[in-house]
């Protein structure tokens, strides 16, 4: 499995997502202006910038929450318009948010299953298959190679396990893409680890990851490339091998106009 | 940050709980199903007439009235919401199935056999229905506090009541009137049926929350509605159908308290909501919502019926009642706290 990934930038990999002139209005304000942006199976690719930078506006776009008002989505070779999430979903996009979106009063296994819960019909009715799902979890956890047990309650469960259980989440469908929002924002520095190596995990997968992060070591330690937003443009779209965290500082503040 | 990159990852959380935070004791439902086997152990024991074949089968009667609507509660409770007008709706559809059995009688539904304890059935609960409806339509899709939403069914019910009433009791009529009494009051196995309903109506929840898609989601939403929202579950059409259920379920206990009667009184229920949710909660159920059950919603209920009588047994003032039972919700919760505390 961990042949075919590429260390960093995967040049060879399959276009996976390609963004080209996207731009946002809200109103009289334009919050992205031509953002052009190619992201290749098995790429992790780091997005900063600073608050306001338009981040959350193209991840929202990305992920089917806001139509584009310029440019086309195209994924897996195909153009694409997203009404809703759920559209973005099914053509393979998958995001974990920031709160991770997992409720606490049930098992890991039913958080994983959310929304699209296994079922067994019994006469009229259609019982959910627990042993099923349970099993497919655990499959799921040991692919992430995270100790987390199905029957166990998210409440229980320590920062990295619950990534380990919103991540897992996104590897049921087969997603192709998953954007990660600030993952590795509110949880300690060893949870933070355990993160990255999801992260590598998903890269060694052949999935292309976009990790949207403030924190400059976490995307030099596990992104091939960073992409710089300022002010809705796009500053910077480079390997990390040949950047730095200060020219990334410098793009995020406007130190540095382009790179 | 180093150090623990490239190592085997460690975590710190793959221990089991402690025994006392697993399995049925994680739950305060199984704490307060200890208590009360032992309240009704000192009861028995000190009120000899307790266990006595006609107390009991009064007891459970009593209770399983409060103890129906507590399950429809509880439903909602768990969403994280609240049904204040459920009493209101019990005395709404009492009066409303007792008018309609004797409109009914003088229409040419007499001749039909049944139909017209059937039709008013219908009507009361589709009365019920309706209240409920409301309740989620003003919850889900206008957002509406549930609490301020239900405590305006709660007045609007009691209101319709009185209007159509006059404040008179209604009686139940019509050509198969003994067959109403039968279903409502009557015993089966020799038990009564409001018990056997109960039961019933317990283990369907059971299961139907267990064990199917709308059950997890009732849990989910009230462990993290966003998450549900994002996940694609139907989350309106699900609260929506835990107010209908829970109205449905006051609806069919106004019912079978008006057979039990003889008559439903227009202050039929009063003041019931607040025991029904302090059945709910004192059974576990967690007003923050994602906690709670039938079997808690049962226990709940049995528990303030046998403190009641008991009281009354003793010869003690009933009135106390109520204290007795503010200080088991106190205590219940109390309990919860202190067990699931994270040590410092």
């Amino acid at each position: 499995m961990s042949a075919i990934a590429a260390k960093g930038v995967s040049e060879e990999g399959a276009a996976v997502l390609q963004l080209q002139g996207i731009s946002k209005d809200f109103g009289a304000i334009r919050a992205l202006s031509e953002i052009d942006l190619t992201i290749n199976a098995g790429d992790v690719v780091g997005l900063m910038g600073d608050n306001g930078a338009g981040k959350s506006t193209l991840v929202k776009i990305i992920a089917g929450n806001f139509h584009p008002t310029h440019g086309i989505i195209r994924f897996d070779g195909q153009e694409h318009r997203f009404d809703r999430p759920l559209d973005a979903r099914s053509a393979g996009i998958e995001v974990v948010y920031q709160d991770l979106a997992l409720a606490n009063n049930v098992s890991a296994a039913a958080n994983v299953f959310l929304g699209r819960e296994l079922t067994r019909k019994v006469g009229p009715f259609k019982f959910l298959d627990h042993r099923g799902m349970n099993a497919r979890a655990l499959e799921l956890f040991g692919e992430l190679k995270s100790e987390t047990r199905p029957k166990d309650l998210v409440k229980s469960m320590s920062g990295g396990q619950r990534q380990a259980v919103a991540i897992a989440r996104t590897r049921l469908s087969n997603a192709k893409l998953i954007l990660m929002d600030e993952p590795t924002a509110a949880i300690s520095v060893r949870q933070v680890a355990e993160v990255l190596d999801l992260i590598r995990r998903l890269r060694d997968q052949g999935v292309a990851v976009m990790l949207i992060s403030h924190r400059m070591p976490d995307v030099f330690a596990v992104c091939g490339r960073v992409v710089v937003l300022r002010r809705g443009e796009k500053r910077a779209d480079k390997p990390t091998s040949q950047s730095s965290p200060e020219e990334v500082t410098a793009l995020i503040t406007g130190a540095l106009e382009h790179a | 940050m180093t150090q623990n990159v490239a190592g085997p990852l460690s975590f710190t959380n793959v221990g089991r709980d402690r025994w006392y935070r697993r399995g049925a004791l994680a739950s305060q439902t199984a704490y307060v199903a200890i208590a009360f086997v032992a309240i009704t152990v000192l009861v028995s024991i000190f009120a000899h007439n307790f266990l006595s074949t006609g107390n009991l089968l009064n007891t459970s009667k009593n209770f399983s009235y409060i103890a129906i609507v507590a399950l429809g509660s509880t439903l909602v409770i768990i969403t994280g919401g609240i049904d204040l007008s459920v009493g209101s709706v019990m005395a709404l559809v009492a009066v409303l199935t007792a008018m309609l059995m004797k409109a009914f009688s003088a229409t040419p539904l007499a001749g039909i056999p049944y139909a017209v304890m059937i039709a008013s059935v219908i009507g009361g609960l589709g009365a019920a229905a309706l209240a409920g409806l409301v309740n989620g339509l003003l919850i889900a899709k206008i957002r509406l506090s549930p609490f301020v939403t239900t405590l305006g069914t709660l007045s609007i019910c009691r209101g319709i009541t009185y209007v159509i009433t006059q404040g008179r009791g209604q009686a139940p009529t019509g050509p198969q009137v003994n067959t109403f009494y039968a279903l409502t009051d009557g015993k089966l196995f020799g038990l009564p049926v409001a018990l056997i309903y109960l039961l019933i109506l317990a283990v369907i929840m059971g299961v139907t929350l267990r064990h199917t898609r709308w059950g997890r989601y009732v849990f989910v939403l009230g462990g993290n509605e966003k998450a549900a929202r994002l996940t694609g579950a139907p989350v309106d059409r699900i609260k929506i159908s835990v107010y209908v259920l829970c109205a449905l379920s006051a609806g069919f206990a106004g019912i079978l308290i008006a057979g039990w009667l003889g008559s439903a009184p227009a202050n039929l229920a009063t003041g019931y909501e607040l025991k029904i949710i302090a059945a709910s909660v004192i059974g576990g159920a967690d007003l923050a919502g994602g906690v709670g059950g039938p079997v808690g919603a049962v226990i709940g209920a049995a528990l303030i019926e046998v403190i009641r009588n008991g009281l009354a047994l003793f010869g003690a003032d009933t009135y106390w009642e109520q204290v007795f039972v503010g200080t088991i919700i106190i205590l219940a919760v109390l309990v919860d706290r202190i067990r699931t505390r994270e040590p410092e």
